[in-house]
């Protein structure tokens, strides 16, 4: 066997090989290593990101087209990893304490280990490793959320995330079981999609499609398939819920886009772009409709993410390079506003362990700064124009409406748009809590750690320049246009 | 007797009805991590069935099935795992217990 391909994909060798020295230091070291191996997973990770950055990528497939490295994926495998990065930033406080001193190494294990089956679910171009990549990003995540062992709504929150996981996973390979059936013997995208082409829509490429379009709605937490997003987001530790409903939604997403172009691009006006629009119509409204009744700022933030899924799939929609450099940049935003937010929340939860919206009222009194900064958060998930969550929408909504010229795109976009507006609304909520708000702050006066300033810089610093700053929009362009990727319009469509 | 592909594909396609039936209805938790398995095992069903009658000279559905069985053993062994800390903290296995969180 040649093991020189193993060479193509490094990105994974990368955070492999920071998961063995966090297991080995974790598993041999003594109470010094204990000490210091949260800062050591830190930096190591960081030097990662800007070597996986730098790293020459590798556009033609390995191992018989099962994986593919190009521009494009990885640029996708950077934002997961500023994404995890700034995670890995907030949880320093969580588990850096008593209760949590023999464990914290295994937390960070599994941390990696799902990042590696995220980079799997966006490099794979075959069902086999889809599969597997999805698997091993989503099951670790369970133990991540059952990791507070103390506390009941933890095991709470895992087990209602693993049954469904489990559960949506199983209709996904069912669905492929039927995708096998339909294809020429064959798992790759690429013989999918020829077989696609060669036959005709029949019964069975529309079950299997919904079937796969339901097992991956799951993982993004789509309408009909989102309801246990908000139980687990409030169960689970802080930190997980911010890499749940940033870098594991980010994954999916792009992974969404990749399928739905490359394998099932062929049926995309006669199958998936109604059941697509159906799906982004509920997923937005029903978010927003739901976020405006909630008190708890963690499932706040979870009925938000759900509304902001719709946003991203819009990408998908689009279904072109633009659609896809577009769904990439609102990712990126979509990371350092979410994580802005989180950074605020898990702050004062740290401090205080306060976690309503209540508590919130009156804190410019005594935080004017983290008042500050989850203002810049929520202007930006919220899209006001001169933070970066403006540019991200007005891209993804230009790639919409650049696609085809049917009014029903349009149509979607004017939803999408008044759905911002109600958005508005519970986004300002907070915002009016923390500066209008007459009443005596609950929240007292509190230093946070420098480790904390630091992810949160980083979070407002993205805010301020992704969007004004056109570099980081020409780089996913440049990414995109770079790769062997094959727009829709090129399969003549 | 010739027996065609049907005769293996509906007992496989009935057997993934009565794994979300099961996993829809069931109270306690570890009825429905058995539905959820036959649905998975369901699914490594039709492709084995796939395999042996449609493509016979390729082993991609076979492949995919020893992978799918060992995700599979994985999910269950974190679902049981998850099971006994809910055990432990409410004294039972029953779905209409754990209510804390909602709404």
């Amino acid at each position: 066997m040649d093991y020189s391909q193993f060479g193509a994909m490094l990105p994974e060798l990368i955070v492999l090989g920071i998961f063995l020295v966090v297991f080995f230091m974790d598993t041999f070291g003594g109470n010094g290593v204990k000490k210091i191996l949260t800062p050591t997973t830190a930096i190591l990770f960081l030097l990662a990101t800007v070597a996986i950055w730098i790293a020459p990528s590798c556009p033609e497939g390995i191992f018989g087209g099962m994986y593919v490295n190009d521009t494009a994926t990885k640029a996708m495998k950077c934002i997961l990893n500023l994404g995890a990065f700034l995670v890995i930033l907030q949880s320093f406080a969580w588990a850096d304490n008593a209760e949590m001193e023999t464990r914290k190494g295994e937390y960070y294990e599994l941390l990696l280990a799902t990042l590696f089956g995220m980079y799997l679910m966006v490099s794979a171009r075959h069902f086999l490793l889809f599969v597997i990549g999805i698997e091993s990003a989503s099951l670790p995540i369970a133990a991540m959320i059952a990791f507070d062992k103390y506390r009941y709504e933890s095991h709470e929150a895992g087990i209602k995330y693993i049954l469904t996981a489990v559960f949506s996973s199983a209709i996904l390979m069912m669905g492929l079981s039927f995708v096998y059936a339909f294809s020429v013997g064959s798992l790759y995208f690429s013989d999918i999609m020829v077989a696609i082409n060669e036959g005709s829509m029949s019964g069975l490429l529309m079950f299997a499609l919904a079937f796969v379009m339901a097992g991956i709605g799951f993982k993004l937490s789509l309408v009909p398939f989102h309801l246990w997003t908000a139980d687990v987001y409030q169960g689970a530790p802080t930190p997980v819920t911010s890499y749940l409903s940033v870098v594991s939604k980010g994954s999916a997403a792009f992974a969404f886009f990749i399928i739905f172009t490359q394998c099932f691009g062929q049926v995309y006006s006669g199958a998936w772009e109604w059941m697509l629009y159906a799906l982004i119509i509920l997923t937005i409204t029903v978010g927003n409709l739901f976020a405006l009744r909630q008190k708890n700022m963690k499932r706040f933030m979870a009925f938000s993410s759900v509304s902001q899924a719709g946003y991203l799939v819009l990408g998908v929609i689009a279904a072109n390079s633009l659609g896809l450099a577009s769904m990439m940049f609102y990712t990126i935003v979509y990371v350092v506003s979410n994580l802005g937010a989180f950074a605020v929340i898990q702050t004062i939860e740290d401090h205080t362990g306060k976690l309503n919206m209540d508590d919130y009222n009156g804190l410019h009194k005594t935080n004017p700064w983290l008042s500050v900064a989850m203002t810049l958060a929520m202007f930006s998930l919220a899209g006001i124009p001169p933070f970066a969550g403006f540019f991200s929408k007005i891209l993804i909504f230009t790639s919409v409406t650049s696609a085809t010229n049917s009014m029903a795109l349009y149509m979607l976009v004017l939803i999408a748009l008044i759905n911002t507006v109600i958005s508005l609304y519970y986004y300002l909520c907070v915002v009016k809590a923390m500066w209008i708000s007459n009443e005596a702050p609950v929240i007292g006066e509190f230093k946070s750690t420098c480790v904390a300033k630091t992810g949160l810089g980083i979070c407002i610093a993205g805010i301020l320049l992704f969007g004004l700053v056109s570099p980081v929009y020409e780089w996913l362009v440049n990414s995109v246009e770079l790769s062997s990727w094959q727009p829709l319009a090129l399969l003549g469509l | 007797m010739d027996i065609s592909i049907l005769y293996y594909l509906v007992p496989s396609v009935l057997m993934f009805v009565f794994g979300v039936y099961g996993f829809l209805t069931r109270k306690n938790m570890i009825a429905m991590l058995i539905s959820l398995e036959l649905m998975l095992n369901s699914a490594d069903l039709n492709f084995v069935i796939f395999n042996r009658y449609l493509f016979p000279g390729s082993m991609d559905g076979m492949m995919f099935t020893l992978f799918a069985i060992a995700i599979a053993a994985a999910e269950t062994s974190i679902a049981i795992a998850l099971i006994i800390n809910i055990y432990r903290a409410v004294g039972n296995t029953n779905v209409t217990d754990i209510k804390q969180l909602k709404f």
